[in-house]
């Protein structure tokens, strides 16, 4: 063994010393933007004054320099594992999309929510399409043999009606409701259709076609049902039944199904981009459009659950149902706001 | 310890700001988002189970003809804890959940751009197959013939699939990940932690080493060392201690094990950070 070198230990002082130095300088930097970071984490910026605001990007930066010259110079690993964390928590903080919520929401309503409907318009006609199908199936169906109704609709479901029910009490479950329970009604009904729509969007990630089955089983049963009412003639105030909240109800079911049907496509299709980016780019799409079908199930909820059992004349309940109809057709298809500059 | 370090860089990811500078994320790995999963399950029940007997407590005082605003109360109530709580959590300042927070992970957009409310909404409607279809098959068993328990068996095993898709990738994406464009980093909080070599120690000045006791070990070795030395476990510190002293040919006290292994790290690092300015990385004691 070589006897201890005095000189060799001076040089690796004098690193040592700059070393320690360029920590106890920048020090005082990364904990103040830890600590700003820290409580722009917790509440809003705008607690922050203005001089601290500005400071942010200041310090972000010098955090990101410091990381730079530790990674080259210095082999403190708690250091670089220090600053490495404090760069990527400024780094999502800084560049990460920052709108206030009350522009979100406005940009949802005026750009977001008719944009994606609009981007979804294919899968939308094959949507409402296979509703139709599955609806003339169904009338086809049970008007060939009455045994396919109870196939079709399980029995809790039909509450007594059926093809050997006579026209008083279907007629009665046309126009009484049971007043005593409504708004709660409507809750359970909006919380289970949401319920089915996310279903029917989530399925369509198996190449779409659970989604098409639910769609052309939904009309199978709306099928069954219409037929039953049109065979003792009362398939008019059926109609109108449901049109009051059905036009938006299902309307609303078949953009998810064209929602689901777009995230099956574009993995099963993805055209020019890779399969990743197509997913992720339908899967942002179709989950706009989702919030959009919440909204437009509660609406068909409330409808459903307060509006159809008192109000019982069938030209209103057309007239609201048709109404309906039109105004999100006009608002998703025909209404579109120009957009100024970049989001 | 090669394998080791293959496995950790098999995970990491690089992130290149806008100013050039590689931040080197880390995925989150299977485990650590099972467990933040479970905590927000148990922080989903555990609300639930009080919003429940809340709205019990509130039908025995109330009397029934308050049932229908507690009713609606309820069901929203558990309709939101079910749907929205991962997305409103996630799509926070901090992106992510209760959850994710305790075993310090968040979410983050594939591409480095901002986590957008459209993407975490994605992600979060996507669990409906991921976790709900599963549980509702099994909990749709019971009481059912042979046959309907062999299409049951099916239906659990397509289920699973989707359950268990991060575990087939690369990247460890969900369903939901994949269509969102997201995937899920590590993000934990650091503290500042004292620089080693500019610890005071009376006896460690008594240590000194030459210029080839210093050049037996690399740089694995020396943030192995700190390591120990960060830990400050006493019979670790004695055995690695042990180890140095027989490799570089001298023999400290029992008890002198920590502040002998503090100088001998304060020079060592100074040594490799001297070379390291000098344009030679040691990466190992192998490397000449």
């Amino acid at each position: 063994m070589t006897a201890p070198v005095p000189g060799d230990a001076r040089r690796g002082d004098a690193v040592r010393q700059s070393l320690a130095s360029f920590r106890r300088e920048r020090e005082a930097d990364w904990k103040a933007f830890e600590a700003l970071l820290t409580r722009v984490e917790k509440r809003a910026p705008r607690t922050l004054s203005e001089e601290e605001l500005l400071s942010l990007p200041l310090l972000y930066r010098s955090a990101l320099s410091s990381l730079s010259v530790a990674r080259a110079t210095s082999l403190d690993s708690a250091l670089i594992a220090y600053l490495e964390s404090l760069s990527l928590r400024g780094y999502f903080y800084l560049y990460g999309a920052r709108r206030t919520l009350r522009q979100r929401i406005a940009d949802f309503f005026l750009h977001d929510w008719p944009g994606a409907i609009r981007d979804l318009w294919r899968e939308t006609l094959v949507s409402v399409a296979l509703m139709f199908v599955g609806t003339g199936a169904g009338a086809w169906l049970v008007a060939s043999d009455k045994g396919w109704f109870d196939a079709i609709i399980p029995s809790s479901l039909a509450a007594g009606r059926g093809p050997d029910a006579s026209a008083e009490l279907l007629r009665s479950m046309l126009y009484d409701g049971d007043n005593g329970f409504l708004s709660g009604f409507a809750a359970y009904l909006f919380t289970h259709n949401v319920q089915v729509a996310i279903l029917a969007f989530a399925l369509g990630f198996a190449f779409a076609a659970p989604t098409v089955l639910l769609m052309l089983f939904n009309g199978c049963m709306l099928g069954a049902l219409f037929q039953v009412y049109w065979a003792k003639g009362l398939g008019m105030e059926l109609g109108g039944w449901l049109a009051i909240h059905g036009t938006t109800e299902l309307f609303a079911i078949a953009l998810a199904g064209a929602a689901g049907m777009r995230i099956g496509t574009r993995i099963a299709f993805p055209g020019e981009l890779t399969r990743m980016a197509a997913a992720a780019h339908a899967g942002r799409v179709a989950a706009t459009a989702m919030v959009g079908v919440s909204v437009m199930l509660l609406f068909a909820g409330l409808l459903e659950g307060i509006g159809r059992q008192t109000i019982t004349s069938d030209i209103t309940r057309y007239a609201i149902g048709g109404g309906l109809l039109a105004l999100w057709i006009g608002y998703f298809y025909l209404f579109q706001v120009v957009r100024n500059g970049d989001r | 310890m090669a394998t080791a370090r293959r496995s950790a860089l098999a995970t990491m990811r690089s992130l290149i700001t806008p100013e050039g500078v590689d931040l080197q994320i880390k995925l989150a790995d299977a485990g650590t988002r099972a467990a933040a999963f479970l905590l927000d399950v148990v922080i989903i029940a555990t609300a639930a189970i009080a919003v429940t007997i809340v709205a019990l407590f509130g039908v025995r005082g109330f009397g029934t003809d308050k049932l229908q605003p507690l009713f609606i109360v309820w069901i929203i109530a558990i309709f939101f804890l079910r749907n929205v709580y991962f997305i409103a959590f996630e799509a926070g300042r901090r992106a992510s959940t209760p959850g994710k927070r305790i075993v310090g992970i968040r979410v983050a957009s594939r591409n480095g751009a901002g986590l957008s409310v459209d993407q975490v909404i994605a992600r979060n409607l996507m669990r409906e197959i991921e976790v709900f279809l599963p549980l509702s098959i099994i909990a749709g068993w019971s009481g059912m013939g042979v046959a309907d328990t062999l299409t049951t068996v099916f239906g659990l095993v397509w289920a699973l699939l989707f359950a268990l898709f991060p575990l087939f990738n690369r990247d460890r994406l969900r369903i939901g990940d994949l269509l969102a464009g997201t995937w899920v980093v590590e993000a934990p909080k650091r503290t500042l932690m004292e620089d080693l070599s500019a610890r005071k120690d009376p006896v460690a000045k008594t240590f000194q080493f030459s210029h080839a006791q210093l050049d037996a070990y690399g740089i694995a070795e020396l943030h192995k060392l700190e390591e120990v030395l960060r830990r400050d476990d006493y019979f670790a510190l004695r055995a690695v201690a042990e180890t140095i002293g027989r490799k570089i040919g001298s023999t400290p006290q029992a008890h002198d094990a920590r502040p002998f292994l503090t100088a001998y790290y304060g020079d060592l690092r100074a040594h490799l950070e001297r070379k390291l300015l000098l344009g030679k990385r040691k990466e190992d004691k192998h490397q000449r």
